[in-house]
């Protein structure tokens, strides 16, 4: 990132694409968020560390990333007292991650919005799980929360009131509508019901162990985080994975999407109530996930990527199988994809449906797959290729209008060119090892991972000690930009369009409860 | 009236209580089956009866006697529909109790105690079913009181036995009429039976849901009741369709031997009938709840241009 107007001393940072990071006093970093943005930078996410142990306080990180690369702001507090400026007015997406960073570490941003965003009274209030002193406690009870949702006033306005618990086996979520007949004036979410604290957990897990649980964070991204994962370990050892065994990742990376994008494209033809097209995605999807099994032994490809590259290495036939396969996906896909344009209910029900238009979507700074719908062009695959991408051309799929409908040619888009992907990788793979060895102990220090998951950009941020063992590790699910935005397409729209609105979207919970 | 008449009663009302929940398991294969999915079995429906009927019932606590009665009110109310509705034979008891707009009634009535227990629990849910329920159930009726007006024209009374004896028993022809009221009378039947495209019985999306959105704080029996009352709605007016537009093999008398020779071809039509519900489910995408007005307003003209036929051209 061009800092010249912004007066910082960067320091190199091990990332998989260019990255810095740089110290900002205090007063400076409201002043070079702002800098940043106007320079086209986005805000990928933003933690706060406690290094009262060290005897430096705390350290609240912000990384952005612009076109030539990632940039790492830290601003040291002296104490826990300390606030820092509130991020939101630059990047509105900081709002909730200001939140969460308050709930887990006790740094407060100085924002006017002081409600919780993750502490749901399952510990103290005044009790940080982020902080180095922090002990749990058997014996608390979970509590009561008295959470302050905004009303809107005004004559026959109601409240409707969704989840956490739902009709269906879905993901919990509570949506706060406030209504006038089928008409949405608001919509507030609130999430963090499925907060596991797994930031917590990475400090005490032995790092041997570390991998399996960064698979575990979100199951329908889990290639996403164990590749993510993987690069900043491999940064922070000095590790370079040999080719094959990057080929190999990126080839279970884009299995991932094929996968997802089939199930959601089918999972919005259902909830439009064409029950056919789930059907037919679902059996589609289930091919490439027994594909999977056979290939990296897990039908989601858990744990297939590991630091210093990936756990077993397909067989041939298995690859060319793969390769026969997409080709079959594609027509069907096609075949598929034609009905959907051409079934005027289903097109009804899709066009000018929850629209996010383009500049709105810059305004929050939406990321990943949904951003591309609302005329965004960032994919990581294309913007920063590494082995293989570069091979591969990748095109960045991206549509204006911002519907419902432009998310799904979007999912079209994606899903033949990751086919295509699949079919350039299988033929290219090269030969040799599927994975180098990792030193049995991490040296000190500071690394990032980020991979484009079919969400969207996927991006752990991880620190050691000088123990070897994990400081801090902070992950982070793209839906943490894109959740608000879900706020914003239901505005205007009816109730019952809603539902087809967050598909469109489909976000992630565990990813960004954590 | 003999006792025979009324063991045929009791007969015509016990196939409808038998046949509604197979018909339904029989739509959800040929759903299944369009859809490209292996099928559920036949007999689900009866299954999850069964279960629905053994576990103990969960009742909100601020839940008033309303909400208790209701499953009752509506089953029975769909259990005298059965009677009324000449599924196997014309000439029975019941039949001459109640005409056809007694019997729109009657499905009123199940409406607005349903409505009514929805909204009874005071969840957002149950009042925004209740409220949508309302809007289609307005907009439903009306279309349907037109269509039977139409077949009450051709035979010249509201009274269903009569008006099925004059259709089955009238002289070969196309009456243009018929064919306008079927088509809407098949629009008010998906409108009214919670079926795409206007709802969505399969729908786990609380927020789109109509009819279900009025129910989901029912559990066991009650809930059991419900749903073998939607099942018997669509049994109902299957049979009412059957009777109006294919008036075929229904028995004229009230003798048993002839309702059970009438059972048979019964059977099939419904067969038949299922088949194109599931084949028009398939085909079509759920509307938008604003459509709705467009789709049952078209019925009502529909209907009411069959009634216009008829006055103008006297068929």
């Amino acid at each position: 990132m061009k800092l010249g107007a912004l007066r910082l001393v960067p320091a190199p940072l091990a990332a998989p694409m260019p990255a810095q990071r740089a110290r900002v006093g205090s007063g400076e970093l409201l002043s070079a968020c702002r800098v940043a943005r106007e320079a086209g930078a986005e805000l990928v996410a933003l933690w706060v560390t406690d290094d009262s142990d060290r005897g430096e306080g705390f350290c609240v990180r912000v990384l952005l990333r612009a076109d030539d690369g990632l940039l790492l702001l830290e601003h040291r507090l002296p104490d826990a007292s300390s606030r820092y400026p509130d991020l939101a007015s630059v990047f509105p997406s900081a709002a909730r991650m200001q939140r969460a960073a308050f709930d887990l570490t006790g740094i407060a941003a100085q924002a006017d919005d002081d409600r919780p965003w993750l502490w749901m009274a399952a510990w103290p209030i005044d009790r940080f799980p982020l902080r180095r002193d922090f002990a749990a406690s058997p014996s608390w009870q979970p509590g009561d929360e008295d959470y302050r949702f905004v009303r809107v006033e005004g004559e026959g306005v109601h409240e409707i009131a969704v989840g956490p618990v739902h009709a269906g086996t879905i993901e919990p979520g509570h949506f706060r509508f406030q209504v006038v007949g089928e008409k949405v004036l608001r919509l507030e979410e609130r999430l963090g019901f499925t907060h596991k604290g797994i930031e917590k957990r990475f400090t005490t897990l032995p790092i041997a162990e570390a991998p399996r649980l960064a698979g575990r964070i979100c199951g329908d991204s889990t290639v996403a985080y164990a590749f993510a994962f993987a690069q900043a370990l491999e940064g922070l050892a000095g590790v370079a994975p040999p080719p094959r065994a990057l080929w190999l990742r990126a080839l279970a990376l884009e299995r991932e999407r094929i996968a997802n994008h089939l199930g959601d494209l089918g999972a919005l033809g259902n909830d439009a109530g064409l029950a056919f097209g789930l059907a037919q995605f679902s059996r589609l999807r289930e091919d490439v996930l027994r594909g999977n099994r056979a290939a990296f032994g897990h039908r989601l490809a858990m744990d297939f990527v590991v630091p210093g590259g990936v756990a077993r290495d397909p067989a041939d036939a298995q690859l060319s199988a793969m390769r026969d396969e997409g080709t079959r996906i594609a027509d069907d896909a096609r075949a598929l994809r034609t009905i959907y344009d051409e079934h005027a209910g289903v097109q009804d029900r899709f066009r000018t449906c929850g629209r996010v238009a383009p500049d709105l979507a810059r305004m929050l700074g939406m990321t990943g797959l949904a951003a591309r719908a609302s005329g965004g062009t960032r994919d990581l695959r294309a913007d920063f290729p590494g082995v293989p991408y570069a091979a591969l051309d990748v095109r960045a799929m991206h549509r204006e209008q911002g519907d419902v409908a432009a998310r799904v040619a979007v999912r079209f888009d994606e899903l033949f060119e990751s086919l295509r992907l699949v079919g350039a990788i299988v033929d290219a793979l090269p030969p040799g090892a599927i994975a180098a060895t990792m030193p049995p102990r991490l040296p000190a220090g500071l690394a990032l991972g980020s991979v484009e998951g079919w969400r969207g950009p996927v991006t752990f941020a991880v620190e050691t000690g000088t123990d070897g063992a994990i400081r801090r590790c902070h992950p982070h699910d793209p839906s943490w930009q894109n959740w608000p935005a879900v706020e914003h397409a239901a505005l205007g729209n009816i109730v019952p369009d809603f539902p087809l609105i967050n598909k469109s979207f489909n976000l992630a919970y565990s990813g960004h409860d954590l | 009236m003999t006792a025979t008449a009324y063991l045929s009663q009791v007969l015509q009302v016990a196939v409808a209580l038998a046949l509604a929940p197979i018909l339904v398991g029989w739509i959800n294969q040929c759903r299944a089956w369009l859809q490209g999915r292996r099928a559920p079995p036949l007999m689900l429906p009866y299954r999850t009866l069964r279960k629905l009927f053994v576990k103990d019932a969960v009742i909100a606590t601020n839940a008033s006697p309303v909400f208790r009665l209701a499953p009752y009110v509506v089953f029975g109310a769909m259990c005298c529909a059965a009677a009324i509705v000449p599924s196997l034979a014309t000439d029975l008891p019941f039949a001459r109790a109640a005409d056809a707009i007694a019997l729109v009634g009657l499905f009123a009535l199940a409406r607005v105690f349903i409505a009514l227990a929805a909204m009874d629990i005071g969840t957002a849910f149950g009042s925004m079913g209740a409220r949508r329920e309302m809007f289609v159930g307005f907009l439903a009726e009306p279309a349907l009181l037109m269509v039977l007006f139409t077949a009450s024209l051709i035979s010249g009374s509201t009274s269903l036995p009569a008006i099925v004896d004059a259709l089955a028993h009238r002289d070969f022809g196309i009456y243009p009429s018929l064919a306008f009221a079927g088509v809407a009378f098949t629009m008010v039947s998906l409108a009214e039976n919670a079926r795409i495209p206007v709802d969505n019985p399969a729908t786990h999306l609380e927020l789109t849901m109509i009819h279900e959105a009025m129910v989901l704080e029912y559990s066991a029996r009650h809930l059991a009741l419900i749903e073998w009352s939607a099942a018997l709605k669509l049994f109902n007016y299957s049979c009412i369709g059957l009777a109006l537009f294919l008036p075929f093999g229904i028995a004229d008398g009230s003798d048993w031997r002839a309702l059970v020779g009438a059972a048979p071809l019964l059977i099939a039509k419904l067969a038949a009938g299922g088949a194109a519900l599931a084949l028009i489910e398939t085909l079509s995408a759920k509307l938008r709840i604003f459509r709705a007005p467009e789709f049952l307003g078209t019925a009502f003209l529909l209907a009411v241009l069959g009634m216009l036929v008829n006055l103008l051209l006297g068929s």
